[in-house]
């Protein structure tokens, strides 16, 4: 069910302003891909661009394609809602929703799409929070209000929320940069874990972050405050952390700026 | 000079106290006055609020020791009458039924503008289309009871006509003599001035909504309506019911144009589309011009009755304001 | 998984990449927003509709004859005659109302945000506040007249609605003060305090005036309120077709009341005049109001 996405060309705006210039490259499925460069260089917005969310802010709009296995995310007629069904996301504060329980939080992407039978749902539920490494911490208290879990596990239910509905694509926004590090662990584990069926893709402020999960990693930068961010180099983690092509990249993982 | 800069920095340590708040004024007599003045005026807010409360009692004692009648379940308002007889059951019928029904009219739509303005209008256009529907509060009420009178209820009038034609079968649109200075009419009157009320804190409530909780929703693949089903609808319910209850609070004591528009008959009746029906505060403006000095207590004592009701609705508003901010 | 698909209408299926969106999804997504539009234009419909009559019959009558005249020995039956006395008592009433309403309450406000603040009383006024500005206008007319003309005997004058009025206006100027004095930066007031200057200078010389465009904004609106009421003139100001210039004696007129007698009144000719005196009332209510937001566009408090 992971897909490949294509990009080319692609540019990003608030208004009038530039945030990304003419991005492209391939992300492979099945595997897990993490963006990686200094504050402001446009890797948060880009993978916002990939499940349709950077035009929800007002003024916002995106040039380009996006090929998710052949089908254009941007051509004409595509309903972004759909879009979103497939390309599940995790936001860097874990936000489940306040109101709801739990189990609720987990099935409320599988109610928005039509599924009623309370068999079924308890069974996707269960497995989303087992996926999501979940279920032993929460099974006894499957009813209480999400809100009441520690950071860690309220982002796990969020990756439990957006896997629920089987998405193709999971993007992660800095998806631990909130949590402390026995969290950030277990989400790590829970990646290298998802990607055997999905398409990760996840942005990070960490290198060693980076270094861990991914298999290839791709560098981001801007040229100056103002200017749009570009994509530096994308490759195999590996040789992006050992062996980079440019040299932007190699000051950048060495520490010499950012 | 000098002393002043004495102050300033006692003042300035006290600050540094770690004590909550500003610093405390230390016996300079233009500090002291101030504080004095500003405090003085916060008490005899409270002094007048206490006052209302005992004048309405004291004037209203009289009438009521005079009443023939029970004045909590008599129907008859002839406090001028020898002996005076009168009591609140049919203006508080009135009173409570046509806040109810404004209330009811006036709760989806107002809720409905506010998420307009908030999630449907054009981004650039939403603060003059607010602004447009808070327009519909600068409008007194004098205003929309003469419109009430000499051109509205002509076509409530239609409105009735047509609803007790069809609708009849129902008890609250069967009934005679149907016309448009009914009860109904000043329902929707009172809908119409309560909308903005309802309507502007609703506002306030959703811009209150956490962006994150939005984009949960969208990031799920959810179309804009279940985003406000999912994120929006469950965040701002309590500040709703508040909401409403603000309004309801404004509808129970609205005088001017419910005055105007009806056209009082005696007797509680729930054909709301008969012409007729009356309010408490309805009745004090009508009926003070004539009333004899047992009238006027007749009349202070109706509206403590009002002044109770509408204290304990809008205290519970804002209690639910309160228990809210709490939670949050 | 093949277990779900039937269940699930939405369901990526075979070839397509993207799912469709079920017909019921988009037709409820497509129904709300209808009916949301529906709201705004049903809140538009009595707006355009009050403001078309009053503007359309009240231009009829609204001429210098109306402006200058009152009604004095004229019957209501009579062609001509005007709301000057009205307007008189209005202009008056309304600035008695905040002589007496703007000090106390941004003094009240003052109190709260400077002084009181954590302390019991200020929670309780600021509770008392937040009720009073739920009092109904009768009910305020009610206690003038239980407590100025009862019990101290005072007869009907444009200062006992003045009273009322101020009662209803308090709260609205305390809240509308309190907002803005919260506005004003902390190290605003610390820089004062460093310089040595009293507690007392500080608020009337450095707060208030960094204030003042916001309050000033907020008076302009809770004049534009009170000045519609008409309940509690009604029990209040009794009535005179003459001009009386004085408020503190003997019956006075005002917009409101006139607007009242006016309307209720068989002759079409007192009816021109109602519609006449609702438009003077709008317009005079409307300035205020856009006094107020052009004020407050001008010049916004610096807050950070």
């Amino acid at each position: 069910m992971a897909k490949r996405i294509e990009v080319s060309g692609l540019n990003a705006y608030y208004g009038r302003v530039r945030a990304i210039e003419d991005i492209s490259m391939t992300i492979e499925p099945r595997s897990v891909t993490a963006f990686i460069g200094p504050s402001g260089c446009g890797k948060s917005t880009f993978l916002r661009t990939l499940n349709r969310m950077h035009e929800v802010i007002p003024g916002a709009r995106v040039e380009g394609k996006v090929l998710l296995d052949d089908e254009d995310l941007y051509g004409p007629g595509v309903d972004p809602v759909a879009v979103r069904r497939v390309v599940g996301m995790v936001f860097q504060r874990p936000n489940p929703f306040p109101t709801m329980s739990i189990y609720d939080n987990v099935a409320a992407g599988l109610k928005l799409n039509g599924v009623r039978r309370k068999s079924l749902l308890d069974e996707i539920v269960e497995r989303s929070l087992r996926g999501a490494n979940l279920w032993d911490e929460v099974k006894d208290r499957l009813h209480r209000p999400g809100a009441g879990l520690s950071g860690g596990q309220q982002q796990r239910l969020c990756i439990a929320r957006a896997i629920a509905v089987e998405p193709q694509v999971l993007l992660m926004d800095e998806p631990c940069s909130a949590l402390d590090p026995i969290s950030t662990l277990a989400i790590e584990d829970l990646i290298a874990e998802l990607k055997s069926r999905y398409t990760i893709v996840i942005v990070t402020h960490n290198m060693q972050q980076a270094a861990r999960v991914s298999d290839r990693t791709a560098f981001f930068n801007i040229a100056g405050t103002g200017e749009p961010g570009r994509l530096i180099e994308i490759d195999d983690t590996g040789k992006i952390f050992t062996n980079p092509s440019q040299k932007a990249t190699e000051d950048y993982i060495t520490g010499r700026f950012g | 000079m000098t002393s002043e800069i004495d102050i300033g920095s006692r003042a300035g340590f006290a600050r540094d106290d770690g004590v909550a708040g500003p610093p405390r004024s230390t016996g300079r007599l233009g500090d002291r006055l101030f504080a004095l003045a500003a405090q003085g005026s916060g008490v005899l807010l409270l002094a007048v609020m206490v006052a209302i409360g005992v004048f309405l009692i004291w004037k209203a004692v009289p009438a009521l020791q005079a009443n023939e009648a029970d004045f909590l379940t008599e129907q008859e308002w002839n406090p001028n009458a020898n002996p005076p007889v009168f009591g609140i059951a049919q203006l508080a019928f009135g009173t409570v039924m046509s806040s109810f029904l404004a209330l009811v009219m006036a709760t989806p739509v107002a809720i409905g503008i506010a998420l307009f303005i908030s999630f449907y209008a054009p981004r650039r256009l939403a603060a003059g289309l607010g602004y447009l529907v808070d327009l519909l509060a600068a409008v007194p009420s004098i205003v929309y009871g003469l419109w009430g009178l000499h051109y509205f209820n002509t076509t409530m009038d239609d409105v009735g006509r047509f609803l007790n034609a069809y609708f009849g079968w129902i008890p609250l649109f069967g009934g005679d003599s149907v016309g448009g200075r009914s009860l109904l009419t000043a329902s929707v009157i009172l809908a119409i001035m309560i909308l903005p009320i309802i309507s502007s804190i609703t506002r306030e409530v959703f811009l209150q909504v956490p962006g994150s909780h939005v984009e949960a929703a969208l990031a799920l693949g959810a179309t804009r309506w279940e985003v406000i089903k999912l994120a929006v609808l469950p965040f701002g319910r309590s500040g709703m019911i508040s909401a409403a209850m603000l309004g309801l609070g404004r509808a129970l004591g609205e005088t001017i144009a419910v005055a105007m528009v009806l056209s009082t008959a005696s007797g509680i009746s729930i054909h709301i589309l008969a012409d007729g029906g009356n309010t408490i505060a309805a009745n004090i403006a009508n009926s003070f011009a004539e009333a004899t000095e047992t009238g006027r207590g007749a009349l202070i004592a109706s509206g403590l009755v009002l002044f109770v009701i509408t204290l304990i609705v809008n205290m519970t508003a804002r209690l639910i304001v309160a228990r809210r901010k709490e939670f949050a | 998984m093949s277990v779900m698909t039937g269940e699930r209408g939405e369901a990526p299926t075979g070839g397509g990449t993207l799912p469709e969106i079920s017909f019921r999804r988009r037709a409820a997504d497509k129904v709300v927003q209808a009916l949301v539009y529906a709201a705004f234009v049903l809140a538009i419909v009595p707006l355009v509709s009050v403001l078309w009559m009053v503007i359309g019959r009240g231009l009829e009558r609204l001429d210098p004859t109306f402006l200058t005249h009152s009604m004095n020995g004229l019957s209501s039956g009579d062609e001509g005659g005007g709301a000057n006395h009205a307007i008189v008592g209005t202009l008056e009433q309304v600035g008695l109302t905040s002589a007496m309403a703007v000090p106390l309450g941004v003094l009240t406000a003052v109190y709260l945000v400077e002084y009181g603040r954590g302390r019991r009383l200020a929670k309780v006024i600021t509770f008392v506040v937040d009720v009073m500005t739920g009092i109904p206008s009768i009910v305020a007319g009610l206690f003038v007249l239980a407590f100025w003309l009862l019990a101290l005997g005072f007869d009907y004058s444009g200062f006992a609605g003045s009273l009322a009025l101020a009662i209803l206006m308090l709260p609205t100027v305390v809240r509308a003060t309190e907002e803005m004095l919260l506005l004003v930066p902390g190290d605003l007031r610390e820089a004062a305090y460093a310089l040595g200057v009293p507690r007392w200078r500080t608020v009337c010389f450095v707060v208030l005036p960094t204030a003042l465009p916001g309050i000033v904004t907020g008076v302009m609106l809770a004049v534009a309120r009170v000045m519609g009421e008409t309940a509690p003139l009604l029990l209040l100001i009794f009535i005179t077709d003459a001009i009386n210039a004085n408020p503190f004696s003997g019956p006075q007129g005002s917009l409101p009341t006139f607007i009242w007698y006016q309307a209720g009144d068989p002759n079409p000719q007192a009816v021109e005049r109602a519609w006449a005196a609702a438009l003077t009332l709008i317009l005079i209510i409307m300035l205020l109001n856009l006094g107020a937001r052009l004020l407050s566009r001008l010049r916004k408090p610096v807050s950070r």
